[in-house]
């Protein structure tokens, strides 16, 4: 071994975080199990939104206000977002080459997630109490 | 990967489109559409939350033509997407592999898309009272 090829870091070390760390399933089986879920939460708000068409703002509210369908809708925003960020990023680390610009990628999208996930939420608060 | 000198196995363009693949690459498609398109539910729910001016606004957007159009690919990709999910949840579960049955879920998803889509707007245009 010349002295170039010496170093403080461990075989071990410098091989962790190059393979499967045995975290690619937790993505995976969040990805189908937020995607069963998004089956009947997603037909129940499409269903919904059509039966509830052309409704003006009081009767609109009043509709989603109703604790059954406030709980579900909050389901649905928390599933979805999960569920799309989970997707995308999938779809970013198979079509970025780049890996600065697929971090970036990775982590804007995943921000936005949250952040438009957590807007969801605070409108379907306020509505709740009636803002 | 560094590998610059290895030849490129043929890629996408120089097959002939086929019904597996395109379904394939639509399940993608549609789940992008439909992440932009959760922009339109956050953007409805705010409008709700802020007040009824705000919300006769987003009602306006919603209800012009282009927010039909927008909201009719919006229906089309949400029932392709759902469908095809379903398709590969049953392939998860180890079932329907063999090439008929691939082809036989295929149409399938595609009959399930279109008559989902069209029984929304009619149903839609019915709570709107477009039928009398």
């Amino acid at each position: 071994m010349s002295l170039a090829d010496k170093s403080l870091r461990s075989e071990l070390a410098r091989a962790r975080g190059l393979g499967s760390a045995k975290e690619g399933v937790q993505h995976w089986w969040m990805q189908r199990l937020t995607g069963l879920a998004l089956i009947p939460l997603g037909l129940w708000f499409v269903a919904g939104l059509i039966a509830h068409l052309g409704l003006d703002h009081a009767a609109a509210a009043a509709w989603l206000r109703q604790p059954v369908v406030l709980g579900l809708t909050a389901l649905l925003i928390v599933a979805s977002f999960h569920h799309a960020q989970l997707g995308l990023q999938v779809v970013i680390e198979d079509y970025v080459g780049h890996e600065a610009a697929k971090l970036v990628a990775v982590i804007v999208v995943k921000a936005a997630a949250v952040v438009l996930a957590t807007a969801a939420l605070v409108a379907l608060l306020t509505i709740a109490i009636g803002g | 990967m560094n590998s610059p000198d290895r030849p490129l196995s043929p890629h996408l363009q120089i097959y002939r489109p086929q019904l597996t693949s395109v379904l394939s690459i639509l399940h993608r498609a549609t789940g992008v559409a439909l992440s932009v398109g959760t922009l339109l539910l956050v953007y409805w729910l705010i409008a709700l939350a802020a007040g009824p001016a705000a919300y006769d606004v987003a009602r306006g957007l919603i209800g012009s033509w282009l927010g039909r159009l927008l909201l009719f690919g919006w229906t089309l990709a949400f029932f392709y997407h759902l469908a095809n999910g379903v398709r590969h949840l049953v392939w998860d579960a180890g079932h329907g592999f063999e090439l008929p049955a691939v082809y036989a879920s295929g149409w399938t998803v595609l009959i399930v898309t279109a008559v989902l889509t069209l029984a929304s707007w009619i149903a839609g245009y019915w709570m709107m009272g477009a039928f009398g």
